[in-house]
């Protein structure tokens, strides 16, 4: 065990994926020289040269796309596009390529290519580079959807999805950079397909994913002060997500709150209390609640960004509207 | 003008008509229902992508668009496969899951039909990067009609491929018309080899009803492009006789400019030019002609005979099969 940052965490994945394949590649704007936009890769460029670590141009849907017909061409492309809102602009290639190739061809064109990207807020950036978008790319049948929470994910996820035959988009919260954390050495692939529980609890089910994990922990322990024993079950998957440890979690604590970073409205906040209430509905003592951000455009305002987003506050007002009083 | 050989000529004239009259029967077909959804019918430009294709090595790439049944078919794609893939059935190239727009055949290196105008341009281009870094000397041709230049993948596919080199034949099959707009109503510049050519990247018009213009050319710029020249561009100068679809009405065209149009018709411009240099007669046409129809009449047959994928495979090729080991 030793102390990282998520973002240390993560360019040591990038740098073991380099090193351990020649087909691996990583491209983007300004990986390279200028070593990521979030510092991400910073001194891979050094190490791997101009060919491996690709600048590109401002060309979100031709260098995603790019990707995709190198993945088809035998590569194993790492992508990285700075914010989830930039790669708008590449939604196409994303959703009729990449999603769609497999099937659309019976079969024969898989696309083993990793698409990471930066979401969320909490950064004063407002409303073009703070959304939180995963939930609406986890619609999407033929894509999986990952969202490492902690260093260890953060080091141990990647090559797991550089081994997944088909796309996987990576997110990654831009307020989890800076973040330390406890790094397990030889922790090897990550399963994907696995929720995983981040605290134990028997009162109520706490369900988030993400940049909202931290939220989530701070609340729970405020929770455990006045006697509410919570569970925290990171999601870490968005799609396919693991039923089986959402709906085990719940009929365990036989209460649920979700909290996601997403607006609520057609949200994974809203599949995910869907799903609780088809699989687990006469487990319930309460209504299914959400904590999810405000309905706007994520303002620049501190104290406006501050009141958009789910809070510890915010989770412990949800949890005693499900009758739950320590 | 020096005379064809006449064996390759004859060749030519053969490719072209097996695109013409598969297509000529997949109209019948349609109107029978036995083709449904969307069915974009190549004839008229059949000289293009012949003449380009011509001159690919059977392990070189295409990337095609929604009107792409003659490049499967000349690239190596079976009729009978891509008939049985109109039909919808399990023998169809692409499972039946694509159809008429979607023919993928990974055998012949068939990348698909791509139905968003502009979006097999960045695929193309990566298709290129992967042969660049593997150390692969071969080339992607990738064809798109002239509606794609007003999208802005492919003004980011033409830059990328030339600031990197890549080995990718762009092929514009300039039909006039983006569907019903046509070209002068849609682009402020209608010369379209000079967009390309800002991109620093060899380009030039071709008069594509000439299958013998289109090869020349093809076979110069695939030559540079397989020897390290980058990205080439062909704007490939074509007409399409009959509707956009079948559903077209075809109310943004004079019947009169069509007909225009059909006096150079690709097949009969090659078959009147072979016929005046004495490599054709009529006992060597009737046998072209005769062996199409059979290879036709057996695709269909082929197709009719097929075997529709069960419903209780609906779920499979969203994701992977596994292929055991690992973790996935």
């Amino acid at each position: 065990m030793s102390t990282t940052t998520y973002r240390e965490a993560m360019r040591d994945a990038l740098a073991a994926a380099l090193r351990d394949d020649d087909r691996v590649f990583l491209m983007g704007e300004d990986v390279g020289a200028y070593g990521g936009c979030f510092g991400v890769s910073l001194g891979l460029f050094e190490e791997f040269g101009p060919e491996r670590i690709r600048d590109t141009p401002l060309s979100e849907a031709a260098f995603v796309g790019a990707g995709i017909g190198a993945a088809l061409g035998g590569m194993r492309p790492i992508v990285e596009i700075m914010t989830v809102n930039f790669s708008l602009l590449a939604l196409d290639q994303i959703m009729n390529n990449a999603a769609t190739l497999l099937h659309m061809s019976g079969g024969q064109c898989n696309v083993p290519i990793v698409i990471r990207m930066t979401t969320g807020a909490g950064r004063q950036l407002a409303a073009q580079h703070s959304h939180s978008l995963e939930g609406w790319y986890a619609h999407i049948p033929g894509l999986r959807i990952v969202t490492p929470a902690t260093v260890d994910d953060a080091r141990w996820m990647l090559q797991t999805a550089l081994d997944d035959p088909d796309p996987v988009l990576l997110f990654e919260h831009g307020a989890l950079y800076g973040a330390e954390g406890e790094l397990t050495d030889d922790l090897g692939p990550v399963d994907l397909d696995r929720a995983a529980v981040r605290r134990s609890g028997t009162d109520v089910s706490l369900i988030t994913y993400g940049g909202t994990l931290p939220t989530v922990l701070a609340a729970a322990e405020e929770l455990a002060g006045r006697g509410i024993d919570a569970e925290v079950v990171d999601l870490r998957t968005l799609r396919p997500l693991d039923d089986e440890a959402i709906l085990g979690s719940v009929a365990r604590t036989h209460r649920a709150v979700v909290v996601d970073e997403g607006w609520r409205s057609g949200s994974i906040s809203a599949e995910i209390s869907a799903r609780i209430t088809e699989g687990v509905f006469y487990e319930l003592d309460a209504p299914v609640g959400r904590v999810c951000s405000a309905e706007v455009p994520m303002p620049y305002a501190r104290h406006l960004e501050i009141a958009a987003l789910p809070s510890v506050d915010g989770i412990l007002q949800a949890v005693e509207e499900l009758g739950l009083r320590g | 003008m020096s005379p064809l050989d006449p064996a390759h000529g004859r060749h030519l004239l053969e490719q072209m008509l097996r695109v013409r009259r598969m297509e000529e029967r997949c109209a019948e077909l349609y109107t029978q229902s036995k083709i449904r959804g969307f069915l974009h019918l190549y004839v008229g430009e059949e000289a293009a992508a012949t003449g380009v294709i011509e001159q690919l090595e059977p392990e070189d790439a295409v990337v095609a668009t929604y009107r792409e049944h003659g490049h499967a078919l000349l690239k190596g794609t079976p009729m009978t496969a891509i008939l049985a893939e109109m039909y919808g059935v399990a023998e169809g190239c692409s499972g039946g899951r694509g159809g008429s727009m979607h023919l993928f055949d990974m055998d012949h290196g068939v990348y698909g039909g791509n139905a968003i105008v502009g979006g097999g341009l960045p695929v193309a281009v990566g298709l290129a990067l992967a042969d660049q870094l593997a150390g692969r000397p071969r080339v992607t041709a990738c064809f798109f009609g002239e509606g794609a230049v007003a999208e802005g993948e492919f003004h980011e596919s033409m830059n990328l491929a030339a600031l990197w080199d890549l080995p990718v034949l762009f092929c514009c099959e300039n039909n006039l018309y983006a569907m019903g707009t046509a070209l002068a109503r849609s682009e402020s510049e209608t010369d379209i080899a000079a967009k390309a050519a800002a991109y620093e990247m060899p380009a030039w018009p071709v008069d594509a009803m000439d299958v013998v213009a289109v090869e020349r050319a093809a076979a110069r710029a695939v030559t540079a492009v397989r020897n390290g020249g980058g990205p080439h561009f062909l704007e490939l100068r074509t007409y399409r006789f009959r509707a956009h679809s079948m559903f077209d009405p075809e109310r943004y065209r004079d019947k009169a400019e069509v007909r225009t149009w059909r006096e150079r018709d690709p097949i009969d411009l090659l078959e009147r030019r072979l016929r005046d240099e004495g490599s054709l007669d009529d006992a060597g046409m009737a046998g072209i002609e005769e062996r199409v129809a059979s290879e036709v009449d057996a695709a269909v047959a082929f197709a009719e005979a097929g075997t529709p994928e069960p419903v209780e495979t609906l779920g499979r090729h969203v994701t992977s099969e596994p292929t055991g080991g690992g973790v996935r």
